[in-house]
C-alpha cells in the first residue's frame, strides 16, 4: 500500500538529482572568497531544510496516529524521523566542512541555523532509546508519538530562541540562505532542494514498503505457527 | 477536574513533606554545583553573562533531579494502577504533577538563588529584583510543564534515569536561552540596557505552547 | 445487557506473545466467577482487562454494561480491585491513603472511619503503611477497594497474608455474602470452586477445562 507511485517517484528523483549535480558543478559560479568548497552549501542547506521538514512531518503523522489509533501512521512517523536523523548527521558533517572552509574552524556558534539544528539533533537522538526501551508495542507506538509531537513543536520554538540569542549573526550566511541569492545560484539551490525533497520522499516510501512487507511476512509466519 | 488535581497535589506534597527526598537533594545539588563552578572557572565572583549562565545551568540541572523523582512514588508502590483505577481525568494528573514540580522548584530557588548571591554573584541580588522574580516564575512554569510531560514519558521505560536528563535538557534550551539572556543585564556591575520584554515574551510563548501540548497529549500516556 | 460480565473471544497480546485468546464467559449479576490456572496462565491479565487497566486487542467485552475498550472510563467508579500490589503509599498512614482514594471517588469522610472499624484497623490507621504488617496492609488494601461501594469486585488472592480471624472479618465485605458480583483468582482450587457460581480455567491464555491438567 505504500509503494504506489514509487517507480515514477524514484525516476523523478534520479532525474532531479542528476540535474542538480550538473548545475552545481558546471553552472553555479565559484564563490570568490571560499572557492569550490562553498558548493557544499548546495547539499548542506537543502539537507537541513528537508531534515527539519521531516521532523515536523513526523510530528504531524504522530498526531494522526494518536487520533486514529491506526498504527500505520506510527510507522510513517517513525520512518520520517529515522530518515531525518540520518540526514541530520549529514547536515552536521557538511556544516562542519563548510565551517572549516569558510571560517577555519570545524564548528562555529555564530550560525543560528546550525546551532539550533545541533540542539534538535540531540533531542531526536533520544527517540531511539525511548522507543526501544518500551516493550509493549502499543505503548511504544503511543509514547513515541507523544515524543514526536512534543519534539515537532519544539523545532520552531528552538529555532526562534537560538536566532534571538545570536542576534549579532554574521551577515554573509544570512544573505546566502535568504532571498538575496543571485540568479544562477538561486536556480541551482532550488533544484538541489527539490532533489533532496524527492530523495527523502522516495527513501521514505521505500523504507515503508520494506517494513510493511516484513511485518506482513511475520504475521503470516505467526498465523502458520499458531495453526500448526 | 480541579478537585481531583487538588487531591493528587495534596498527596504529593504530603509525601514530599514526610520523606523530604527531592527538595533538599536539589538544594544540596545546586550549592555543590556552585562550588564546582568556583573551582572549575577559578573565579571568586561572577557578573553579567557568566553569572547568568552559571545560575540557570545549575537550576536546570537541579530540575532534572526533580523531574526524575516526580512519578517515583507511583513507580515504587505500583501506584500507577492506583491512579488508573480512580475516576480521574488524565488532565487532572498532569496539572497536579506540574504544579507539584513548580512548587518544588520554587522551594529550591528560595534557598539556591540567595545562596548564589552569597557565594558567587559579584554585584549582589538586590538590583535584580523584581525582574528576577518574573523570569523565575515564567521559567519555572515552562520547566514544570515540560518536566511533567517528560517524567510521564519516561516513567515506565526501563532506563528512565538515563532518559530523563537527555530528553529534558535539549527541550529546555529555549528556557535557558531566555532566562540567561534576561538576567544577564541584571547581574552586571553597572546597570546596562535591558531587553526583558522580548525574553519574557519568548518564555510566555514557550509556556503556552508546552502547557497546551502537554494537556492535549497526556491522555495518551499512562494507559494501556 | 443483563449479565454483569459478558466476554466473547477476548484477546490480549503482549508483542508477539499471546496473553489471552478466545476467552468467553458470561457472569450474571451477583454471581461469582472463579478464574483458575497455573502461573502465567493469564489470570491476572484477565482481571486487569476486566478492571479497565488493559484494553482488549480482540473480541467483545462488556463489563457492567460498559463496552471495552471504548467505555473503560465508566468502570473505575464501580469496580473494586484487590491485586498483587496493595496500591497504598507507604509514607502515608492508612487513614491518609483512604482519604486520598476516597476524595478521588467522592466518598464521604464518615465512610472512612466506618470501613476502618469494620476491618478492625482503626487503632493503627494513623501509622505509616510501611510500619504495618503484611496482614494489616492487606486489610487496608481491601478497605481501599470497597471504600466507594463498588458493584463489581475483582479479587486476586484477596486472603493472602490474612489469618483465619481476619479472613472471617473480610467475608461480609468481599465474600459471597457481600452480594456483589465477584471475579476471584485463587490458587486454592477447591475453596474457590466452593464459593463460585461460574468457573473459568486458563492455560497459556486460552480457556481450558478445570481439571488436573490445568496446573501442569
Amino acid at each position: 500500500m505504500y509503494s504506489k507511485g514509487l517507480a515514477p517517484l524514484a525516476a523523478a528523483t534520479a532525474v532531479t538529482i542528476t540535474t542538480a549535480f550538473t548545475l552545481v558543478f558546471f553552472y553555479a559560479p565559484n564563490d570568490a572568497d571560499q572557492g569550490f568548497i562553498q558548493k557544499i552549501f548546495y547539499v548542506h542547506v537543502p539537507m537541513a531544510i528537508v531534515a527539519l521538514g521531516g521532523f515536523v512531518a513526523g510530528g504531524v503523522f504522530a498526531i494522526k496516529h494518536l487520533r486514529s489509533g491506526d498504527s500505520s501512521w506510527d510507522l510513517r512517523s517513525y520512518v520520517a524521523i529515522h530518515l531525518s536523523i540520518i540526514l541530520g548527521v549529514g547536515v552536521l558533517a557538511t556544516g562542519a566542512i563548510w565551517a572549516k572552509a569558510s571560517w577555519g574552524h570545524w564548528w562555529v556558534w555564530d550560525e543560528p541555523v546550525l546551532v539550533s539544528f545541533l540542539v534538535v539533533f540531540l533531542l531526536y537522538c533520544v527517540y531511539y532509546p525511548l522507543r526501544f526501551s518500551i516493550e509493549d508495542p502499543g505503548r511504544q507506538a503511543r509514547y513515541s508519538s507523544v515524543f514526536a509531537i512534543a519534539a515537532g513543536a519544539f523545532v520552531p520554538l528552538n529555532f526562534v530562541a537560538v536566532r534571538m540569542a545570536e542576534s549579532f549573526t554574521h551577515p554573509r550566511v544570512l544573505s546566502q540562505t535568504g532571498g538575496d541569492l543571485p540568479g544562477d545560484m538561486r536556480l541551482t539551490f532550488l533544484v538541489s532542494l527539490l532533489g533532496m525533497v524527492l530523495l527523502f520522499v522516495t527513501l521514505w516510501k521505500l523504507e515503508l514498503t520494506a517494513k510493511h512487507a516484513s511485518m506482513q511476512l511475520k504475521k503470516l509466519r505467526n498465523r502458520a505457527r499458531v495453526a500448526a | 477536574m480541579i478537585a481531583a488535581a487538588r487531591t493528587i497535589l495534596r498527596k504529593d506534597l504530603l509525601i514530599e513533606w514526610r520523606t523530604k527526598e527531592s527538595v533538599p537533594a536539589m538544594v544540596l545539588f545546586s550549592i555543590t554545583v556552585y562550588v564546582l563552578f568556583h573551582f572549575g572557572l577559578d573565579r571568586d565572583s561572577l557578573d553579567g553573562e557568566l553569572a547568568s549562565g552559571v545560575l540557570w545551568v545549575t537550576l536546570l540541572l537541579a530540575a532534572v533531579i526533580g523531574v526524575s523523582r516526580l512519578f517515583a512514588a507511583e513507580r515504587e508502590q505500583g501506584g500507577i494502577d492506583g491512579l488508573l483505577l480512580s475516576p480521574v481525568d488524565r488532565t487532572a494528573l498532569f496539572v497536579a504533577k506540574a504544579v507539584a514540580l513548580f512548587l518544588f522548584l520554587t522551594a529550591v530557588e528560595l534557598v539556591a538563588v540567595p545562596a548564589f548571591g552569597l557565594l558567587l554573584l559579584g554585584p549582589g541580588l538586590g538590583g535584580a529584583f523584581p525582574e528576577l522574580l518574573a523570569v523565575l516564575v515564567l521559567g519555572n512554569l515552562g520547566v514544570a510543564a515540560v518536566g511533567a510531560l517528560v517524567s510521564a514519558l519516561a516513567a515506565e521505560t526501563r532506563a528512565h534515569e538515563l532518559i530523563v536528563p537527555i530528553l529534558l535538557l535539549p527541550l529546555l534550551v529555549p528556557v535557558l536561552i531566555a532566562c540567561a539572556q534576561a538576567t544577564e543585564p541584571l547581574f552586571r556591575q553597572e546597570a546596562g540596557p535591558e531587553d526583558l520584554g522580548r525574553w519574557l515574551g519568548l518564555l510566555t510563548l514557550y509556556d503556552v505552547v508546552f502547557v497546551l501540548l502537554s494537556v492535549a497529549v497526556f491522555d495518551f500516556l499512562l494507559e494501556d | 445487557m443483563d449479565a454483569a460480565i459478558e466476554l466473547e473471544g477476548v484477546e490480549r497480546r503482549y508483542g508477539e506473545r499471546v496473553a489471552l485468546a478466545g476467552v468467553s464467559v458470561s457472569v450474571p449479576e451477583g454471581a461469582t466467577l472463579a478464574v483458575l490456572g497455573g502461573n502465567g496462565a493469564g489470570k491476572t491479565t484477565l482481571l486487569r482487562v476486566l478492571a479497565g487497566l488493559l484494553r482488549p486487542h480482540g473480541g467483545r467485552a462488556h463489563v457492567l454494561g460498559a463496552a471495552l475498550p471504548d467505555e473503560r472510563w465508566k468502570l473505575p467508579a464501580r469496580v473494586g480491585y484487590v491485586g498483587h500490589e496493595p496500591l497504598l503509599y507507604r509514607e502515608l498512614s492508612g487513614r491518609e491513603n483512604l482519604r486520598y482514594h476516597g476524595d478521588l471517588h467522592g466518598v464521604q469522610h464518615g465512610r472512612i472511619q466506618e470501613v476502618l472499624e469494620e476491618l478492625e484497623i482503626a487503632g493503627r490507621a494513623d501509622e505509616p503503611v510501611r510500619d504495618l504488617s503484611k496482614g494489616l496492609v492487606q486489610r487496608l488494601a481491601i478497605a481501599r477497594a470497597i471504600l466507594h461501594e463498588p458493584t463489581l469486585l475483582l479479587l486476586d488472592e484477596p486472603r493472602a497474608n490474612l489469618d483465619p480471624a481476619a479472613a472471617e472479618l473480610v467475608e461480609p465485605l468481599i465474600g459471597r455474602s457481600s452480594g456483589r458480583t465477584r471475579v476471584l483468582v485463587s490458587h486454592d482450587v477447591s475453596g474457590a470452586l466452593e464459593e463460585s457460581d461460574v468457573a473459568l480455567g486458563l492455560k497459556g491464555g486460552r480457556p481450558a477445562p478445570v481439571d488436573a491438567e490445568l496446573y501442569r
